[in-house]
């Protein structure tokens, strides 16, 4: 059994002027635990609502989502969420008091939430910086936090909602090959969205490109079998690019003549 | 530290020095009046009121009733802000409320306020209440409508409760609005007592404003003006340092 199943889900949103907007439609998508879907589209193509949904954060307007078999009906701690921006974390309190929020709301004492808080924070690559508040740090420490927040409440599966997108070109890159290298040493089950072909590539074990919205659904599924460390310079790489790159090209004409 | 203390309050020294050189210069070489008596002299007359315990007493009984109205304000108008911005058919039933009587200006209501309470504390007390109850409540509910939704999310998928959530979330967000509610509320405090006194009062600084119309005292009407002035810039600078120093964390900008 698939550990999340979406099923002919349909997402329809109503615009202030009352007329309704299909974001995604005929929606099918199975992941398998431990492994790490890439969830790839065209800007605005509604990957964003498929992950509220699979959060739990929405629902669908037709069809189900099911995580262990059963209908996901609102969010749960069996999903962990790291969303785009920095708006998630809580200002008021520290690094590491952030990581350790979930685990203060299920009551886990003082001394070992620090002790886990701090093995995450030590997992994700931020040490020695613990004490500071979020907006003492930059974008990429930020996305750590939150990356570390999700993890040490130990969900069933990490939602990424193009965590990276806001880094600059650099701090991305190092970040996609720290991500890497967590998931790798803990084989959490992870869906990640993206809009970018070489992330989804370095990352994913199986890349899922979606059509142009609205009315947006899978177009195809493609497993990457590319083990430990990715060369992007590496030809098995590249020809996994070119073949992304043919399936989305079409996609991404389409949604840039929809948005002109 | 010297440095530093310069760096921090050389600033304040020139412009307030500078306001009394102006002021000065004024007074004596532009207006040269009776009416408008130099720094000098406002000063002269302060400390005679000083030594004789009336501008104390006048000082006191003004922090007084702005303290216990604005206190008692504010925790009335926290809790009402809370849930408004929580609850959205609360905010519609208590809307009409805020929105009617926030523009009914606390000056306005003096008059009422003396028939009901009468010219002793009650009444100025009411009167500060008012004008910091509506400006408290409102921007505590924009604080509330105001957190990133992501904030509520995240909090939901780490397994948070609602009670949880109002409690660790919401609450905190909404800090940095509340504080500034308040902060502008006890500016319109110093408005509304000082008319409120200027009516109805046996002493406050606006009892004073009064009587020194009546009996031609300029230096009094001076000195009760100063002192809101310095009490004003006081009280806002405590208030600003207490934020920095217990809410630092919560400060707007993070």
């Amino acid at each position: 059994m698939s550990l999340v199943r979406l099923r002919n889900v349909q997402k329809t949103y109503r615009s202030l002027q009352g007329a309704d907007y299909v974001a995604v439609e005929r929606f099918d998508l199975a992941i398998e635990s431990g492994e790490f879907f890439c969830l790839l589209g065209p800007s605005g193509c509604g990957k964003t609502t498929v992950l509220k949904m699979v959060a739990g954060f929405e629902s669908p307007t037709t069809g189900e989502i099911l995580m262990d078999g059963q209908p996901v009906t609102g969010a749960s701690r069996d999903r962990g969420v790291v969303f785009q921006g920095d708006d998630s974390l809580y200002g008021w309190l520290t690094a590491v008091e952030n990581v350790e929020f979930g685990l203060r709301m299920r009551g886990i004492g003082k001394r070992e939430r620090r002790d886990r808080a701090l093995r995450y924070l030590e997992l994700v690559g931020l040490h020695g910086q613990h004490q500071k508040y979020p907006a003492e740090l930059s974008g990429g420490m930020k996305q750590r936090i939150q990356i570390a927040r999700a993890m040490v409440n130990e969900p069933k599966m990490l939602l990424m909602d193009e965590p990276f997108a806001a880094l600059d070109a650099q701090t991305r890159a190092l970040m996609q090959e720290e991500l890497a290298t967590v998931w790798r040493a803990t084989q959490t089950t992870v869906l990640f969205i993206t809009h970018d072909i070489d992330e989804a590539v370095a990352l994913g074990t199986r890349i899922g490109v979606m059509r142009a919205g609205p009315r947006a659904g899978v177009k195809g599924v493609l497993d990457v079998t590319l083990n430990g460390a990715r060369d992007r310079t590496d030809d098995v790489f590249l020809r996994y690019y070119r073949q992304v790159y043919e399936m989305i090209k079409d996609e991404v004409a389409k949604s840039n003549a929809r948005a002109d | 530290m010297g440095r530093r203390l310069w760096s921090h309050y050389g600033g304040y020294l020139v412009g307030f020095a500078s306001m009394f050189a102006l002021w000065h210069l004024a007074a004596v070489y532009l207006v040269s009046s009776v009416l408008f008596p130099p720094p000098t002299m406002v000063f002269r007359k302060a400390l005679v009121l000083l030594g004789n315990g009336v501008l104390v007493e006048h000082l006191w009984a003004s922090t007084q009733r702005i303290l216990a109205g604005f206190i008692a304000g504010s925790l009335l108008g926290i809790p009402i802000g809370l849930a408004m911005g929580s609850f959205r058919p609360l905010r519609r039933i208590l809307e009409p409320y805020t929105e009617f009587l926030r523009f009914i200006p606390s000056v306005a209501m003096i008059t009422v306020a003396v028939i009901w309470f009468g010219i002793g504390e009650a009444s100025k007390i009411f009167l500060i209440i008012y004008t910091t109850i509506f400006i408290v409540i409102l921007n505590t509910a924009a604080g509330v409508s105001a957190i990133a939704p992501n904030k509520i999310r995240a909090a939901q998928a780490l397994g948070a409760t609602r009670a949880q959530i109002f409690l660790h979330v919401a609450l905190p967000a909404t800090v940095p609005y509340i504080l500034t509610g308040m902060r502008l509320a006890m500016a319109n405090s110093f408005t509304t007592i000082v008319a409120a006194e200027l009516i109805a009062a046996n002493e406050g600084l606006g009892k004073m404003l009064w009587d020194g119309r009546m009996f031609m005292l300029v230096d009094d009407i001076f000195v009760s003006l100063v002192c809101l002035g310095l009490l004003g810039f006081t009280v806002d600078r405590v208030f600003r340092w207490s934020i920095y120093t217990f809410a630092g964390k919560y400060s707007p900008a993070t």
